[in-house]
């Protein structure tokens, strides 16, 4: 599948006025992310090493691989959590930083509990100023920023909700919404899909998919069933044999490749209207 | 008419008002309990928030080690409860993570803080009479010096929660997503503990290292059942905190009586109330949801 977007190097998007530290969307490499035979350690442990490819901006990647194999260790690099200990990763055209207002991130879904009362508009403000210290109120720019946010992720009508009375897939689209607020230029989502049902599911890869298509964005995406990105994937990167490597959807989507990444015997299965479908034996 | 203590209130406010507060240690306990009321209610939000009820339990129980240490040592026992809560409170806040499921390993150590307690109490002979004050608190016996601490060390804390209110309340909200914004999760988590630390000890003044609950947490979570916005959150825990000092000490003025036992009753009250007579926070959502039940014929 061909990214029409990947060619688009210098787009002109509206800039969000009065956040602090507006994106300059003139400066948008060629590539989102870039990794340089980089390799990183953990409590002298090597998780990964040799990690060597590049991921075009605009597309839809998802990030695979058995567990402990360190596909949240390499969203933390992407992060700036963690330094890489060999190579280097670029990230927009610098080196990985804490903090970068140009990447969204949504963690692994975990429930937030029923009497959690905050509201679902204050949840997602945080996202714009969750990291300011002092006091002093929002202004109506962050607002209005906030409430486009919401919009984007059909989420209007929970404003002023508790989000503790949410369901998963409420609760997920209010966390990709936090991540939205900073109009980023790069999305890591991990694992965001755990413990939602089929039909969230299916929701969240769409609402994903549609706002990396109307914002130009990159979304770096960990999953453990391919069979929701089939039709949505330009690229994976697979963690195999302690190695990050990217490659086509075309590439990955073979039983042996797969066979190998899951540690089990897995089939493509081809349904009759020629739909492809991963299985396990 | 001279009242004596015990005289019962005469329903003028202004007189009761001014007989109340001719009394050297109603003025320090209405001056330090309203103070103390209104640090608690706000660090108490965020505990309520970051789930630290249970150990601002084990946190004000390590105290009693710390009040009658202080005694036995001749140090004054509001300073040493402070020292010991705050230092508990970081060795807690640095093991972080790596305690959560342990509430035995928690509940082991807090006990051992309530033995060391009763060790110091059988070694010391001035300690007699503070026990109970210790135990139970006593929002009439609040020295005047120890008005000047607890002004003190709330205008310290109150000052760091307003710099760092909103990474706060990011980081107890998703602790995740606030590292990856570049917020100093860890770091947060530790100041809050020495925060907590300073509120529990303030707290004990008041209702004691048992009734901790009353002032800390029963306010911060009337009002979280009552509202979903921070701002109002934290005004209505204040007043709700503000209002059972204030009821324990008129109350424990005419009646011959604890006041800690008023401010813990009128608390939990207040508590039982909201949650049996209101619906909360999210109910319209919760209700709207079973009518459009798709069970519903």
């Amino acid at each position: 599948m061909v990214n029409p977007l990947s060619s688009h190097n210098h787009v002109d998007l509206p800039t969000v006025d009065g956040l602090d530290e507006p994106v300059s969307w003139s400066t948008v490499p060629s590539d989102a992310i870039t990794f340089d035979d980089a390799a990183v350690e953990l409590g002298g442990r090597t998780i990964w090493s040799h990690g060597s490819f590049s991921l075009p901006t605009g597309e839809f990647v998802g990030l695979i691989g058995p567990n402990g194999a360190g596909k949240t260790t390499l969203l933390r690099v992407l992060l700036g959590q963690i330094r890489p200990s060999h190579g280097q990763v670029r990230v927009l055209g610098a080196p990985a930083r804490r903090g970068n207002r140009a990447v969204g991130y949504v963690p692994q879904h975990r429930t937030m509990e029923l009497d959690l009362a905050v509201r679902a508009f204050d949840f997602v403000m945080l996202g714009l100023t969750g990291h300011r210290w002092g006091f002093g109120r929002t202004s109506a720019t962050e607002r209005r920023a906030v409430a486009e946010a919401l919009a984007a992720v059909d989420a209007t009508n929970l404003a002023e909700e508790p989000v503790g009375v949410l369901s998963g897939g409420e609760q997920q689209r209010l966390r990709i919404a936090q991540a939205l607020v900073t109009q980023p230029q790069l999305l890591l989502l991990d694992e965001p899909l755990a413990s939602l049902d089929l039909r969230s599911r299916h929701e969240i890869v769409d609402l994903v998919d549609r706002i990396r298509r109307e914002r130009r964005v990159t979304v770096l995406f960990v999953t453990h069933d391919l069979n929701l990105f089939l039709g949505v994937l330009d690229r994976v990167v697979y963690l195999l044999d302690c190695r990050p490597v990217a490659a086509s959807l075309e590439e990955v989507v073979r039983p042996d490749i797969l066979s190998r990444l899951y540690r089990a015997q897995v089939r493509i299965v081809r349904t009759t209207d020629g739909q492809r479908f991963i299985t396990g034996v | 008419m001279t009242p004596t203590i015990f005289a019962g209130p005469s329903w003028n406010l202004v007189a009761d008002l001014q007989t109340i507060l001719s009394y050297g240690f109603m003025r320090n306990g209405f001056v330090a309990g309203t103070v103390i009321a209104v640090m608690a209610g706000i660090v108490g939000y965020f505990v309520v928030l970051r789930r630290l009820a249970f150990a601002s339990e084990a946190l004000a129980h390590s105290g009693f080690a710390g009040a009658t240490g202080a005694v036995v040592l001749g140090v004054d026992v509001f300073l040493g409860l402070v020292a010991f809560v705050c230092t508990a409170g970081v060795v807690m806040g640095l093991l972080g993570e790596r305690l959560r499921g342990r509430d035995v390993a928690v509940g082991a150590t807090l006990t051992f803080a309530l033995a060391l307690g009763s060790f110091f109490l059988s070694v010391s002979s001035k300690l007699a009479g503070q026990a109970t004050n210790i135990l139970f608190g006593n929002i009439l016996a609040i020295s005047p010096v120890d008005v000047w601490y607890v002004a003190i060390f709330a205008l310290v804390t109150l000052t760091v929660l307003a710099f760092t209110y909103r990474p706060l309340l990011f980081a107890s909200l998703d602790p995740e997503i606030a590292a990856a914004r570049g917020v100093p999760v860890h770091l947060l988590g530790v100041a809050f503990m020495v925060l907590l630390g300073i509120a529990i000890a303030a707290s004990v003044e008041v209702v004691g290292v048992l009734l901790i609950f009353a002032l800390l947490i029963l306010p911060a979570a009337t009002a979280q059942h009552l509202t979903a916005r921070a701002g109002r959150a934290i005004g209505l825990s204040v007043a709700v905190g503000v209002l059972c000092v204030w009821i324990g000490l008129l109350a424990g003025f005419y009646a011959p009586y604890p006041p800690s036992f008023f401010i813990t009753t009128f608390a939990f009250l207040v508590y039982l109330g909201a949650r049996t007579l209101t619906p909360g926070v999210g109910s319209t959502r919760r209700h709207s949801a079973r009518a459009n039940s798709p069970c519903d014929l």
